[in-house]
């Protein structure tokens, strides 16, 4: 053990860490959990390799110029277990969550690419399955499944199914929405219950059973994004809370735009069923994912406007102002606790754990 | 299915503040045993909300700050063991061992799996009998008859492939150790309110008596803290020393027979040693003669693991109550959540870890300032 009374002697320079989780030589969980491990494999392995401005945006579709047109353009891959959930598929995921990167830059999505990892044995009717979800998904967003490319990987090689989707968008003239563009005094909204998702999968996923069905959220959401710019095209941040939940993308924003947040955790809509399983679990609900639900940051002037419009939609029927954005505390999320305290809101480091007890 | 909200409700919270400002008339020193508690104070706010006289220190009550690196090591070094599936409640996966952790070891192929319950270890072993099943027992006299009941169980099917790696520790002893170390502070324990639920509360009239501390079982949710402060606070006040329960939904006087006869036919009580405290009498739990089969302990030959702590970190002194996470030098610089340089920092429950997610906007290293003289500043054990 330390001997804790002789600490005065040590040089902090040769301080050590014994769990130097930046220099994992391997990748971990973490790295694919949305939150600061993540953003580490961005921007140490990724950035550097392939650096071109427009990718150093960072945001969840690239947006550029092309032939006169203004495009967003956005991939992902989906890697879900299981592959059917309450409420959703790997099928729809896999639609819906290209389709709302795409909207998060105010993009009108057009067409999409897929691209299937298949491992041998698996069931012809899963496939099917999920291919008819994606039809399903792609009719109900208005978008073209246009290109599509299928390999097959030995037994013990891959998880059944993974699914890539690419796609594309028309962003209309005068839109520009981005995290950077955040500013004081801008109000924060959020488009419904949040933590869905995240629940849905974990109940099915890990056998819990919280007393009650919890299903995904799982939307698309170009549509409430239209409806939101009929109001004002002044819309400065768009977001779709997904991995790392409403916790993480606020950091990002706060990160990116060097702004403030400030939060009301009354006002935050967490359904009842999602914080009991949270409780239960261990879990904090603003790092529970979610996968048809946007943050939106809006200048204070149009902000009811915009949240009765948001209201009026089916996407956004739940749709509520949780905060604002503030000169203090730049680049940090801060929540109003129920009781009158305050607390910090951090980038969650990788995937939530389940506490012990 | 509606039980949070009821115990967060911000009239009544006020209401009891106010007694508690009503009540005090001098300052009073409070420590809340269990890490989450810790945690709900923090993520709640309620340390900001109290008056100034009401000081609460953090407790050593986390049971993945507490479990020592040598069985850490030793739980990594079974992990990496091509035979074996390594179970684990998710919160021990980022826990630092000496030179890596249960993260680490699962990506580079180690078979370690997050489980809700040591009756999920039980079942894999039995779906995986070509594999031996290793299910890390850590934690209070919570979640000890659970993992009792597994290895019961084990038995009892006669599964020759499920053992435990057993570091669980027992709170009344740990409390002994707190009061009678001679820069001891603490007036009044909350008690942790789960433990009771399982023990009930025999253990602590004559510790209360002994040290002359009340002693009030104390749950999780917001106004359960705040019930509990207000009670201790109310007996500081009037000079009185006695155990009561501010949890009655969940403890009883007796705790729950069924868990501690499981306990008792499972376990057998044994020193242990608390990682950033030391070594304390009779703290601990390990299976007993009739169960030692099942000891991972007995059943992987992990002799001869060498451990060292960063000297920097002053977990230990955080998990007594001597110092706040914000007076130790590395706080929120050398070490965070992300370069842990202990437990406490790693763990959701660890104290140090709760300032840094909720309270470092207000309690930076500008805001340090030790009450404690660092050279009187020893461990207990």
């Amino acid at each position: 053990m330390a001997d804790t009374a002789t600490e005065a002697a040590v040089d902090p320079a040769n301080w050590t860490c014994p769990a130097p989780l930046r220099d994992q030589p391997v990748v971990v969980m973490g790295h694919g959990g949305g939150g600061a491990l993540s953003a580490e494999l961005i921007e140490q392995v990724f950035a550097p390799a392939y650096g071109n401005p427009t990718l150093a945006a960072l945001t969840d579709s690239a947006v550029f110029d092309l032939g006169g047109a203004r495009l967003a353009f956005s991939t992902d891959s989906y890697v879900v277990r299981p592959l059917f959930f309450p409420g959703g598929s790997l099928g729809d995921l896999a639609v819906n969550g290209t389709v709302n990167d795409l909207a998060m830059s105010g993009a009108r999505p057009a067409y999409l690419s897929t691209a299937f990892v298949l491992e041998e044995g698996v069931e012809l009717d899963v496939v099917g399955r999920i291919a008819r979800a994606m039809g399903a998904a792609a009719e109900a967003a208005g978008v073209t499944i246009a290109t599509g490319d299928t390999k097959v990987v030995e037994s013990g090689h891959g998880d059944g199914v993974y699914v890539t989707t690419a796609g594309v968008g028309l962003v209309p003239d005068g839109v520009d929405i981005r995290p950077q563009r955040a500013r004081p005094g801008d109000a924060v909204l959020v488009s419904g219950p949040i933590g869905l998702h995240g629940v849905a999968v974990m109940s099915v996923r890990e056998g819990l059973e919280f007393g009650i069905e919890i299903a995904s959220d799982t939307a698309p959401l170009a549509g409430l994004v239209a409806a939101m710019l009929t109001v004002t095209k002044d819309i400065h941040v768009l977001r779709d809370p997904t991995r790392g939940g409403l916790g993480a993308s606020l950091n990002e924003i706060a990160r990116a735009s060097g702004t403030g947040v400030r939060l009301r955790e009354r006002a935050i809509p967490v359904p009842d069923e999602v914080a009991n399983a949270c409780g239960f679990l261990g879990l904090d609900p603003l790092y529970v994912a979610n996968e048809g639900r946007l943050v939106a940051f809006v200048p204070p002037r149009h902000a009811e406007a915009v949240l009765a419009a948001m209201r009026d939609h089916p996407q956004g029927g739940g749709a509520a102002i949780i905060g604002e954005c503030v000169e203090d505390h730049p680049g940090m999320v801060v929540v109003a606790t129920g009781l009158g305290g305050t607390r910090v809101v951090d980038l969650p480091l990788g995937e939530q754990l389940p506490r012990i007890c | 299915m509606k039980y949070i909200d009821e115990f967060n409700d911000p009239d009544l919270a006020r209401r009891l503040l106010d007694e508690i400002r009503a009540t005090v008339t001098r300052p009073w020193a409070l420590m809340e045993v269990c890490g989450g508690q810790t945690h709900s104070i923090i993520r709640h706010g309620i340390d900001q909300l109290l008056p100034d006289e009401v000081e609460l220190i953090h407790g050593p009550g986390c049971p993945v700050c507490v479990t020592p690196l040598d069985v850490i090591d030793k739980a990594l070094e079974i992990a990496a063991r091509r035979e074996v599936i390594f179970c684990s409640f998710g919160d021990m996966l980022r826990v630092p061992g000496t030179d890596r952790d249960l993260f680490r070891v699962k990506g580079e192929g180690g078979d370690v799996r997050v489980v809700y319950s040591p009756l999920d270890a039980l079942a894999l072993a039995r779906k995986n009998p070509d594999r031996q099943v290793v299910f890390f027992a850590i934690g209070f006299e919570t979640t000890a008859p659970a993992n009792a009941m597994a290895v019961h169980q084990a038995r009892r099917l006669g599964l020759g492939n499920f053992s435990l790696l057993v570091s669980h520790v027992r709170v009344p002893p740990a409390i002994e150790a707190i009061m009678t170390a001679p820069q001891c502070r603490v007036q009044a324990f909350l008690a942790a309110g789960h433990v009771c639920s399982v023990m009930g509360m025999a253990e602590y009239p004559e510790l209360a008596d002994r040290h002359r501390v009340p002693v009030v079982v104390t749950g999780f949710e917001p106004l359960d803290i705040l019930e509990g402060i207000r009670r201790a606070v109310h007996q500081l006040e009037r000079g009185e020393h006695r155990v009561e329960n501010a949890y009655p939904r969940a403890v009883r006087e007796q705790g729950n027979p069924a868990a501690l006869s499981m306990l008792e036919e499972v376990f057998e009580v044994t020193d242990r040693n608390w990682r950033g405290i030391g070594p304390i009498p009779a703290s601990g739990w390990r299976l007993s003669e009739a169960y030692r089969a099942y000891d991972a302990e007995h059943r992987f030959d992990v002799t001869g693991i060498r451990t060292e702590e960063p000297a920097v970190c002053r977990a230990g002194e955080v998990l007594q109550g001597l110092i706040k996470p914000t007076e130790c030098e590395a706080f929120g610089t050398a070490c965070t959540p992300r370069t842990p340089l202990g437990a406490t920092m790693v763990s959701n429950e660890g104290a140090c870890a709760a300032y840094y997610l909720y309270r470092r906007m207000t309690d930076g290293p500008a805001q340090r300032g030790s009450r404690i003289p660092r050279e009187e500043l020893n461990t207990v054990g």
